[in-house]
């Protein structure tokens, strides 16, 4: 099973947002892509998961361009999480797990053994199973985001893409999913593909980082490799110190006071970036 | 709403397998039970009262040539007639609304009734024999409902331009219709405001097979899409990623619903309501969100009009009112109780 984007240019209308792109996906590992706002991160997972047609360039699944295989054919084999799904009111998180077996179903056929067997095993392996009856909208956030994990795990294909999948959870909401999805990985040897947006989690959870800017990939490779004060310099216009992560000794980068960033960053170093935003007034 | 437990059963042979829903099950057999003895009071109750046994016996054949007029002749096409046309607007409001993700929407919200509407008036008004008044307001929910969907259309069809487009075009027929209802002449105004407030008075077997073909036709096309449906409801993304043709479903299900709604209007005008409320009654019922509940809409669209209708003809009896007036008494003050509920603020998070 292999993905892999092929001189990828996507776009809405406007200038492309990603522009000539190729990438390949390592399977059985997890990959993040990481980037600041409007870099195209976004952009790129929608073009892998055909929300979104190419204008020019291919993504192909096994070496064949997803636009050629029938979108029932891929939905087997590629799953997706946007970013903020909605549901129906009082849809169950039963029901939500069950609508990810439409690919494998046909009219005859809408609860198989098959069927019934990947959704209480969806159920069981996000913890949602207890949560069955009760509606995604009576939920939060993070069990609302497990439930539909579980609906894209029912699906049962061999990668799954998800589009910013801890945003508006908290913190320990967050690490939760992160860590259902390397069990996942390391477990079922599925293949992970995610946009995340905190550089950190990325570095802790991805066997492969791609770092996106402006549309274009400015480095990839495993965070231990890649992720240096000059990237993310580049890539979020931001100066930080790497330190190795306590827990796992991955990259953690932890941004520069802001005094020091005004007196020891070399003037011009980062001057004529347009990403730089004004520095927020003290949070406190 | 919540606490009740849901009892599933899987029923399943080699080819075939469906996960049954026992208070589905439920729901829809008491509508059943309600509708049958709908039916018989619809038959029995009248001016010409007939005693339910009169009423069995000239169902098999057996009662005074009077009695056969009455019920046969008169009284059981109309209450058939309420029945598939309350259950035609349920499927059909069901469908727009778990489609535009708008429990507001309904065909007579999106201008599908009100195109009808305006054809129907025109051959009112215009002088056209009645015979053509079902067929000019199929078409005139066809055509709309074309309209609609044209005007909606920009490189794929989205739920939200597809209400605004609805509501600008009903607003637009609406404008028409009553232009004609000023111009008209007086007798034909009156026909043309009992059939725009919805009627079944003086329906026969003629409007009967009409609507059943349409419904033979159109209940089996809506179970082949509602799995699609139901992935629909979940966003365009989801639906994509689950690997529904989205738009060729969303074609299809605007048809099967606009083609619902013109067979309704064709047979007995534009009852009000029914399309909107059917599909929440019945949600509330089973419990169900989406295309599950659609056999209880069906049914639950078909009693409501039928009962609807036997009070119509009773109330105020000998005077019969148009069915759509007592629709409307029941279904304006649940709109408004819905808008009610749908500007709250939604808690959590």
């Amino acid at each position: 099973m292999s993905l892999r984007a092929d001189g990828l240019t996507l776009g809405y209308g406007g200038d492309p947002v990603v522009a000539d792109l190729s990438l390949e996906l390592p399977a059985g590992a997890i990959t993040a892509i990481v980037g600041a706002n409007a870099c195209g991160k976004s952009t790129l997972l929608r073009g892998l998961a055909r929300l979104l047609a190419p204008r020019s360039g291919a993504v192909l699944l096994d070496g064949t361009e997803l636009a050629k295989l029938g979108t029932r054919e891929v939905a087997r084999r590629l799953g997706l999480l946007p970013q903020s799904p909605a549901a129906p009111e009082g849809l169950t998180v039963e029901d939500l797990v069950a609508r990810g077996r439409y690919p494998h179903q046909s009219w005859l056929q809408q609860f198989s053994r098959d069927d019934q067997d990947h959704i209480e095993w969806a159920l069981e392996v996000t913890d949602t199973a207890g949560l069955r009856r009760r509606a995604l909208d009576q939920l939060s956030g993070g069990q609302r985001q497990r439930a539909w994990i579980a609906m894209a795990l029912a699906q049962d294909t061999e990668t799954l893409l998800l589009d910013e999948p801890t945003t508006f959870l908290d913190m320990a909401h967050q690490v939760e999913v992160l860590d259902l999805l390397a069990d996942l990985n390391r477990e079922q040897g599925r293949t992970v593909v995610m946009v995340l947006h905190d550089l950190n989690q990325a570095c802790r959870y991805a066997d492969h980082l791609v770092a996106m800017d402006r549309g274009r990939i400015h480095a990839q490779g495993p965070p231990a490799d890649v992720v240096d004060a000059a990237m993310v310099r580049a890539v979020f216009g931001l100066d930080v110190r790497i330190v190795p992560d306590p827990e796992e000794h991955t990259p953690m980068c932890v941004p520069a006071r802001r005094r020091r960033r005004r007196s020891e960053v070399a003037p011009g170093a980062a001057t004529g970036d347009a990403r730089h935003e004004p520095l927020a007034p003290d949070p406190s | 709403m919540t606490g009740t437990l849901t009892r599933r059963v899987p029923v399943r042979s080699r080819t075939f397998s469906r996960l049954l829903d026992l208070r589905l099950l439920a729901v829809c057999l008491g509508a059943v039970a309600v509708g049958l003895v709908a039916t018989a009071l619809s038959v029995s109750l009248g001016e010409f009262p007939i005693p339910l046994g009169d009423v069995a016996a000239t169902l098999v054949g057996a009662g005074s040539r009077t009695d056969e007029f009455i019920i046969v002749g008169l009284r059981l096409p109309r209450a058939l007639v309420g029945l598939g046309c309350g259950m035609a607007l349920g499927v059909s409001g069901l469908i727009f609304q778990t489609l535009v993700r708008n429990p507001l929407a309904a065909p007579d919200v999106i201008g599908v009734t009100g195109g009808a509407s305006l054809t129907g008036v025109a051959i009112l008004i215009l002088g056209a024999p009645p015979a053509v008044l079902p067929v000019g307001a199929f078409v005139g929910a066809v055509a709309s409902a074309s309209l609609v969907y044209a005007l909606a259309w920009r490189g794929g069809l989205s739920p939200y331009r597809l209400v605004l487009v609805g509501i600008a075009l009903a607003a637009a027929f609406a404008a028409g219709t009553s232009y004609l209802l000023v111009v008209g002449d007086l007798i034909d105004v009156q026909r043309a405001a009992v059939w725009l407030v919805g009627s079944l008075n003086g329906v026969t077997w003629d409007e009967f097979w009409p609507l059943v073909v349409g419904l033979v036709v159109l209940f089996p096309a809506t179970a082949a899409l509602t799995r699609a449906l139901d992935a629909l409801s979940l966003g365009e993304e989801s639906a994509v990623a689950l690997g529904v043709p989205v738009q060729r479903a969303r074609l299809g299900l605007v048809v099967v619903a606009a083609a619902l709604a013109a067979f309704a209007v064709a047979a007995s005008g534009p009852i009000g309501f029914v399309a909107f409320i059917a599909p929440h009654i019945a949600r509330r019922l089973t419990g169900l969100t989406g295309a599950s509940a659609l056999p209880a809409a069906a049914l639950v669209g078909g009693v409501l009009v039928m009962v609807c209708d036997l009070v119509a003809r009773l109330v105020l009896a000998p005077i019969e009112l148009p069915v759509g007036t007592v629709t409307a008494v029941v279904g304006a003050p649940f709109f408004l109780y819905l808008l009610y509920r749908a500007n709250r603020p939604v808690g959590g998070g």
